[in-house]
């Protein structure tokens, strides 16, 4: 077993595309739990609107890259203005239970037959990609190992998480953001004070929704394609799971508890899979070690939710539940 | 604490741990393998129902195509890699002299899964009869009394979330993994050979002693601990991904069949329906009724009703209350086990995910009839069982059907989002 090489590859997990894209989702997912306190089990719905607006609207309607980019950051406002006007006034399991229902219509909905034309139906759509890569300034070459295009999609990816984080960390200490943790805090409090919780809490939703939809964005561009398979319910609970890791109220936390969470998985596969391929391990095939590291993923969860909820980051006194 | 959370865990590996005694004899099956998890198959028979034999069939779609010749008894089964759209055409010269396809049968014709692993292809055969296009009545009353079946098979579950929901406040993300567990349970236990009546009865036990340990070692100690009910949701998430792998870790990830899952349908009056649906239909109904009994009528139902109104109160008044919850986890993990297994009937097949995928069917039950009164979650599944199976006779698509369901929920949750049986408080 090639420990070196087992690392390596544990370790280059941090700057993967993926990571950046679980790291922007999860960021949304604090705007909504960690500092508004609203319970979205949909994030993976959010991403799937924005995978899917962009591929749609280049390969079908054949706009420019920054008018998919537009088309499919408004469609994930409207998404969330949709969800939050049945739910926002109500209790916040309600809120879950309808985002999870409304992410998974939306998979069915890119699933099924009858718009096999449009959404290219369970094989999902590719080659939507090319207007992003044309924009690549960076020559041919190699760089730190990588080819220009993964180099350019990492610079990129990247850069978005930085911004965002940027943006989060300007609103929050804001007064708008600090209206945002009182009615994480109490409700009642805040609304006694003339504010109108329900608007606040509608733009914390579509602010989250946003980051998802970028982050769908940044997870299907590099692989080049969009399948709907990918945006399941486990997708939303793996992003709580970035998200309780690294700490609920913090905009830092997410980022980092991505990270962990990919650099955790890629390291007990290749430690699994070395032991399987040296013979020290024969009660396990490589498909179940696959499994072993999501039944991990759900136990790491309940354990972290128990023993601690706020996280790496976290500070116990923000957490959007006593 | 961490004591009991590692010893719950142990002992739910414990509980599923016998499936793979059942799988270990024939490993799952390899990539390389040429059998598939789904089916597309049929039976030909001319029309004095005589079987053909040696008819070539041949389903096609992108890259893959399967061909079969039908055995002795008329029966052909194609394995598809996935579930899509196949192009299925029957070869018309390898028919028998004298037998043509009915007129108005298309070959070749194109055919779609819908949400199962196996599709039936029917071709109808012989001179002069005319395909019997279904009228639009007799299609409804069919699909109505096959909803009612799936509502009532949904009920059993969403009666248990509803109550768990009602003493304890928990809305529980576990419970599709409690549904799988019963018709895994059965699988296994008559895949080592026991009788099937055995096998049913020591699933419902299973899903019992599930329900128990869960509470016993996860659920009590988070509510004497004091943790908050979001927390709660969020560990039953943990919960349920953990337990939903550790069933695929021993079960697989391919669809097994419970016995008798193969059933012709009989016509009963004028609705016709398979027999396991309407052994499904009548027995979910009388677990209900009896249930509802206990619940009204005995002091244990009463305690019941008397903590899922207020707990505090009724600890007062010399209930104990853990041992309600206690009896509720059991009772809730029972009618899970129960509902898995009809469902891995309705469906038809087992697999590890086939409750998480019923989840949102349940919580969709539950909101619309109000969440945690019990007869609400009786009427709010019975309408979503209905809805689903209606969805296809208005020409919704069979892959769309759920969506419907889950889209009326929340229409609902605008207008009363206390649901048609919820009193009317305030939930926000």
């Amino acid at each position: 077993m090639d420990f070196g090489f087992i690392l390596a590859s544990a370790f280059g997990e941090i700057f993967t595309p993926t990571t950046a894209a679980y790291a922007l989702a999860a960021l949304g997912l604090a705007v909504h739990f960690g500092y508004s306190g609203l319970l979205n089990f949909g994030q993976a719905g959010f991403m799937a609107v924005g995978a899917y607006g962009f591929a749609i609207s280049t390969l079908t309607f054949g706009v420019p890259f920054f008018m998919g980019l537009l088309i499919a950051v408004v469609c994930s406002a409207i998404f969330a203005l949709l969800l939050g006007i049945p739910t926002l006034r109500l209790r916040a399991d309600y809120l879950a239970i309808v985002t999870i229902a409304a992410a998974e219509i939306v998979r069915y909905i890119v699933t099924t037959n009858q718009l096999t034309d449009v959404t290219g139906s369970a094989d999902g759509l590719a080659a939507f990609e090319l207007g992003f890569y044309a924009m690549n300034p960076f020559p041919e070459g190699s760089y730190l190992g990588m080819n220009n295009r993964d180099f350019f999609i990492r610079v990129v990816a990247w850069s978005v998480v930085i911004i965002c984080c940027l943006l989060v960390w300007l609103l929050m200490r804001s007064p708008w953001g600090r209206v945002l943790k009182g009615i994480r805090e109490d409700e009642n409090a805040v609304r006694s004070l003339g504010k109108n919780v329900y608007s606040y809490k509608m733009q914390a939703l579509i602010i989250g929704g946003v980051l998802g939809a970028l982050a769908g964005m940044v997870f299907t561009l590099p692989r080049g394609s969009v399948q709907p398979a990918n945006y399941g319910t486990e997708l939303t609970f793996f992003l709580y799971t970035c998200l309780l890791l690294g700490g609920l109220g913090t905009v830092l936390g997410p980022v980092v508890g991505a990270m962990i969470f990919w650099v955790v998985l890629s390291l007990t596969q290749g430690i699994l899979y070395g032991l399987i391929e040296s013979g020290a391990v024969t009660w396990l095939n490589t498909v179940q070690a696959g499994q072993l590291r999501y039944i991990l993923v759900g136990i790491a969860l309940m354990l972290l939710m128990i023993f601690r909820p706020q996280g790496v980051f976290g500070n116990k006194k923000e957490l959007a539940f006593a | 604490m961490m004591g009991a959370i590692s010893a719950s865990v142990m002992a739910i590996l414990l509980v599923v741990a016998p499936a793979s005694l059942a799988t270990s004899p024939s490993p799952t099956p390899s990539p390389s393998n040429t059998t598939f998890q789904n089916n597309i198959s049929g039976f030909l028979r001319d029309d004095t129902r005589a079987p053909l034999a040696n008819v070539t069939v041949t389903a096609k779609s992108g890259d893959f195509t399967g061909t079969t010749k039908s055995a002795a008894n008329g029966s052909w089964n194609i394995g598809v890699p996935e579930q899509g759209t196949y192009e299925i055409e029957l070869d018309e010269s390898t028919l028998p002299e004298g037998i043509k396809l009915a007129d108005g049968q298309e070959n070749p014709r194109s055919v779609t899964f819908s949400q199962t692993s196996n599709l039936s292809v029917i071709f109808a055969f012989g001179k002069g009869i005319v395909v019997q296009q279904q009228d639009f009545g007799q299609n409804l009353l069919n699909r109505l009394v096959a909803g009612l079946s799936f509502g009532l098979l949904l009920a059993l579950a969403a009666v248990g979330l509803s109550l768990i929901f009602g003493t304890t406040g928990l809305t529980n993300f576990a419970h599709g993994e409690m549904v799988t567990l019963g018709a895994v349970l059965v699988f296994t236990f008559n895949a080592v050979g026991m009788p099937f009546w055995l096998a049913i009865v020591l699933a419902l036990l299973g899903g019992g002693l599930f329900g128990y340990v869960q509470d016993a070692g996860l659920w009590k100690p988070l509510r004497h601990r004091g943790t908050g009910l979001v927390p709660m949701m969020i560990v039953s998430i943990g919960l349920a991904l953990a337990v939903r792998y550790i069933i695929q870790f021993n079960f697989g990830g391919a669809t097994q069949q419970l016995p008798f899952a193969q059933s012709p349908e009989i016509q009963l009056g004028p609705v016709s329906i398979s027999p396991n649906n309407l052994w499904s239909l009548v027995i979910s109904a009388v677990v209900i009724a009896i249930l509802g009994v206990i619940l009204l009528k005995t002091r244990l139902g009463k305690a019941t009703r008397a903590v899922a109104d207020n707990p505090a109160l009724a600890a007062a008044s010399g209930i104990d209350v853990d041992n309600v919850i206690r009896i509720v986890w059991v009772a809730g993990g029972m009618l899970a086990s129960l509902g898995g297994i009809l469902w891995a009937y309705y469906r038809p097949g087992v697999t590890f995910d086939m409750g998480s995928q019923l989840l949102l069917l349940i919580f969709a039950g539950v909101t619309l009839g109000g969440l945690g009164t019990v007869w609400g979650a009786l009427i709010g599944s019975i309408i979503v069982g209905i809805f689903v199976e209606l969805t296809t006779v208005v020409g919704l698509a069979a892959d769309l059907k759920y969506v419907g369901a889950l889209f009326i929920m929340i229409v609902v949750l605008l207008f009363r989002p206390q649901g048609i049986l919820g009193r009317r408080e305030r939930v926000g």
